[in-house]
């Protein structure tokens, strides 16, 4: 199996050979905005090779615009992101895709109009080659059992669950060197979720890097050895699991077992107007 | 059987040309999803370009290569880059109005630049009039052979091309989420552009091949050509090419079989053949599922930034009222220099600005707030028109057959709201345009509508003892007639199904979640809409006291939707300014020569290529930045007064809601 992966995978990789030295992906100072708003004020992080990073925040900390910063569908406004050893900072979305850097973005992220197999099979000949999309394909479909089953249904028809395990698929049908996953365990079954989790486990041990945004931390703790913790935009605490433990208890506190006396709810934000938005470009 | 082939053959190349420009528009609709309405126009240029350069000694194969290989591929891909690369996400209504604008503003600019081409020779492989043999002793030409013959083999190519999993996936893929197919490793701006230029091509070809066909080089005869190529395309569900093919020849030849067939002479021949595409469009939208409601959005769309609002931010209090006060002066002294300054013939103008507007109403309140596509808006108002006139021969007072006009002009927008109900976006603009051409070719030619070219005469109001005969006193009227109609839709815009129509605009799913009829709120839109409309045409038919159907045609429609959208398409306002500057353009227009006769034309079709960056319209753009600047100027003077900076707080918190001028 790792040998059929690093076939397909060589296929990809186009080339002078990789530059060994710093850790597979690298961000510094990155900022980034949506028109007026702005998302990241300076995020600096790294993921070393064959490593599994989880990139962890409240809602609206900007860890999907660290993702999608990544793979260049958000173009930074200011600092570096470094694969490889290579500034792929202003590179196009489908050449970093093609580097090896695959990003599973969040929600129902499939081609609703072409069938399972043609979902697959668009990534696997884009990103692989018309040699290796077969095997490709079918590696996919014995890892994803019940997405064999719907090969030829539109994908806009199968479940939220189903779509959820189609895009990761899709991100995974050329092993990757780096694979970005965003909510992976949204809307999923606790078994699918265990199911996902195990899929994530066995690329690892293939030797694909991971960058996992969860909000499911239990489970995303558990299998990364390194943290990042965003708080509005900024990086509040990074370093191995077990250092940015007491970090993450305090920056984001899990919901109380038991409900605190009337009116007080330690989970609710301080300021009256609620979700405190995106801060104001200067 | 001879008189049946000798009906039946000459329409195949007819229909081969309708095919080859439905298969261009199937190829760049599948590949980025616009609806490329400028497909007319860059078929017109190209050959325009041919028989310029055959006039002047090219040989025939340079100038091909020359109009069709190189130009109109090139054009193709220019839109492509400047213009569509930036719709790819957006909604229907963003992805029409530029396609209107260039389908107006191309062939203004070709023919200012390179003039007109009176004549197209176009031995271009076999001798055009050259009888080669007969079939069933029909005599077949070898431009009908060639046309034929060239057509069968590129839409073959392009469908085996299409049906090839490589490229076929790819297009596919980049139409329903760009930034998704880049994922997966897809070049999707090389395919999208590669799809502009062939379809180019092809709308190149369709020219060149078509021109023999048409003595005369006219943008108009490229439009009707449009349209049944789009009939054809909707046979195909926008999808098949096979299927367009055979629509698109089906379509000819049953054109010619009508013609043929039926006794000539009649409104029933002369009517049925044009209108025919037409009704076959309409059925094709209606039964095809391809174009129900609820198509797919993009599922990365969040990476774009947020949408410009839609509303003019709250602004500073000073500024607030001095922007009241400086359009109040400006109003009134319009009103005023009309009245009293100007000469005759701009009192006219400022009046025909006026009743403009009204119609110009009808757009903001259909598209600008409940986001429907309409293009039959001028048919509506020529419905309003050709009723007072109608009425004011049987000796119905004119005042009240305005009023009459208007109630036709609604029940009718209901009759054409009913079928576009399961329809979505453009297949609601597409149904609506087949209504139009409906009207501009049958409904209005006989003697009890709009009595054909000779028209009707609509006389000036007289209520009680006033009469509106004189120019001023029919501005007042005009201008009293707006001000009720620009406030009732403020009204309407600020009560409930204001918000309802808000809602519709913004997700017809989610306002049908929170209990809006949908449906209902449709029929309203359109019937309002059509009323407003129609009192607006009965207004113009009494302004100008002489009418005939062609005043209202379809492309009126089209130049509407375009200049509202591109001056203002969401305040009532922006119907105001885009009735008046439309007025006011078209008379200084009139007074140059000749070659700038579709200079008016050009401006506005420019301007609806900024409706992609700026959806609120050019001038709302406009006025939003100098309300910014003058805001800053404001704090600037404020501070500088050692007021506290706490109104500059509140101003700055603003802004971050608005999402404008940065």
């Amino acid at each position: 199996m790792t040998g059929a992966t690093a076939a397909v995978r060589s296929e990809a990789v186009a080339g002078p050979a990789p530059r060994r030295s710093g850790p597979l992906l690298e961000l510094r100072d990155v900022e980034a905005s949506y028109g007026p708003y702005r998302a990241l004020f300076g995020v600096s992080f790294t993921v070393p090779e064959g490593s599994a990073v989880a990139l962890v925040g409240s809602n609206g900390a900007g860890k999907s615009t660290v993702a999608r910063v990544i793979s260049g569908l958000v173009r930074a406004s200011a600092g570096v992101v470094r694969y490889e050893g290579r500034d792929i900072t202003r590179w196009p979305a489908w050449r970093i895709a093609r580097a090896g850097v695959a990003h599973a973005p969040e929600g129902r992220s499939v081609f609703a109009s072409l069938t399972v197999e043609e979902n697959l099979l668009l990534a696997a000949r884009a990103l692989g080659g018309a040699r290796v999309e077969g095997e490709a394909l079918d590696r996919a479909f014995g890892e994803f059992g019940r997405l064999a089953e719907h090969r030829r249904q539109l994908a806009g028809t199968l479940s939220g669950g189903e779509q959820r395990m189609l895009s990761l698929a899709k991100a995974m049908v050329v092993a990757p060197r780096l694979l970005v996953v965003d909510e992976v365990s949204l809307g999923l079954a606790p078994a699918v979720v265990d199911e996902v989790f195990g899929l994530l486990r066995a690329i690892r041990r293939r030797g694909t890097s991971l960058l996992m945004v969860e909000q499911h931390l239990d489970q995303v703790l558990s299998m990364a050895d390194r943290a990042v913790v965003l708080v509005r935009g900024r990086v509040a605490a990074e370093g191995e699991v077990a250092d940015v433990q007491p970090a993450i208890a305090r920056l984001l506190p899990a919901r109380p077992a038991r409900p605190e006396p009337e009116g007080v709810d330690p989970s609710a934000p301080q300021q009256p107007g609620g979700d405190p938005g995106w801060p104001e470009v200067e | 059987m001879a008189l049946f082939f000798s009906y039946l053959l000459p329409g195949i190349p007819y229909g081969c040309a309708y095919a080859l420009m439905a298969a261009g528009l199937v190829l760049t609709y599948r590949a980025s999803g616009v609806f490329n309405l400028a497909f007319g126009a860059q078929a017109y240029v190209s050959a325009l370009l041919f028989s310029i350069a055959v006039q002047h000694g090219w040989p025939v194969w340079a100038a091909f290569v020359m109009a069709v290989v190189l130009a109109s591929p090139a054009l193709g891909l220019a839109m492509e880059r400047l213009l569509f690369r930036y719709t790819r996400t957006s909604g229907p209504l963003v992805k029409l109005v530029p396609a209107l604008g260039l389908l107006i503003a191309i062939p203004s600019v070709t023919q200012m630049i390179i003039g007109t081409a009176t004549r197209l020779p176009s031995p271009l492989v076999l001798q055009p009039w050259q009888v080669y043999f007969h079939i069933a002793s029909t005599a077949v030409s070898g431009e009908e052979l060639s046309t034929t013959v060239v057509t069968v083999v590129v839409v073959g190519a392009l469908a085996v091309v299409m049906r090839s999993r490589a490229v076929g996936l790819r297009m596919r893929s980049v139409v329903e989420s760009p930034r998704m197919a880049e994922l997966a490793g897809v070049r999707a701006d090389r395919t999208s552009a590669g799809a502009w230029a062939l379809s180019s091509l092809f709308a190149g070809l369709a020219g060149v091949l078509l021109a023999p066909i048409y003595s005369q080089v006219s943008s108009s005869d490229f439009t009707a050509l449009l349209v049944a190529a789009i009939a054809a395309a909707a046979i195909g569900g926008f999808e098949s090419l096979p299927l367009t093919l055979a629509g698109g020849i089906g379509l000819g030849v049953a054109q010619e079989l009508i013609a043929g067939y039926l006794p000539s002479g009649s409104i029933l021949s002369s009517g049925l053949r044009p209108a025919f595409p037409f009704a076959v469009l309409a059925v094709a939208l209606v039964a095809r599922r391809t174009f129900r409601r609820g198509a797919a959005r993009d599922p990365m769309a969040s990476c774009d930034p947020p949408a410009p609002a839609f509303r003019p931010p709250a602004r500073m209090t000073e500024v607030a009222v001095g922007s009241r006060v400086f359009s109040a002066v400006v109003a009134s002294l319009l009103v005023a220099a009309t009245l009293a300054l100007v000469p005759g013939n701009w009192e006219f103008v400022f009046t025909f600005g006026i009743v403009l507007s009204i119609v110009f109403l009808s757009i903001t309140l259909l598209t600008g707030m409940g986001g429907q596509i309409s293009l039959c808006q001028a048919t509506f108002a020529g419905a309003g028109a050709l009723t007072a006139g109608q009425l004011a021969m049987h000796a119905v007072p004119i005042g009240l057959g305005i009023l009459l006009g208007g109630v036709l002009a609604a029940a009718l927008g209901a009759v054409v709201a009913l079928p576009t109900l399961r329809l979505g976006g453009i297949a609601v603009g597409l149904l609506t345009l087949s209504f139009a051409l409906l009207a501009d070719n049958v409904l209005f030619l006989y003697p009890w509508s709009g009595n054909g070219a000779s028209g009707l005469t609509v006389p000036r109001p007289q209520v009680g003892g006033v009469s509106f005969a004189g120019s001023s006193a029919f501005f007042w009227l005009a201008l009293g007639f707006l001000v009720v109609l620009g406030v009732a839709v403020k009204l309407l815009q600020g009560g409930t199904t204001g918000r309802e129509l808000a809602a519709l605009r913004g997700s017809e799913r989610a306002a049908a979640a929170v209990g809006i009829d949908v449906r209902r709120l449709r029929i309203v839109a359109f019937t309002l809409s059509a009323a407003i409309a129609g009192v607006g045409g009965a207004l113009y038919g009494s302004l100008v006291q002489s009418i005939s159907p062609n005043d209202f045609n379809y492309q009126f429609s089209l130049v509407y939707v375009v200049v509202v959208a591109a001056v203002g398409v969401y305040s009532v306002a922006g119907a105001v300014e885009a009735g008046v500057l439309y007025a006011v353009l078209m008379q200084l227009v009139s007074t140059m020569s000749g070659r700038f006769s579709s200079l008016l034309a050009l401006i506005f079709g420019l301007a609806a290529l900024t409706y992609v960056r700026h959806p609120e319209g050019v001038v709302a753009y406009g006025k939003s930045w100098v309300l910014d600047r003058a805001e800053q100027l404001t704090r600037h003077l404020q501070r500088g007064a050692g007021r506290p900076g706490g109104l500059a707080t509140v101003g700055g918190r603003r802004r971050q809601h608005s999402g404008t001028g940065s």
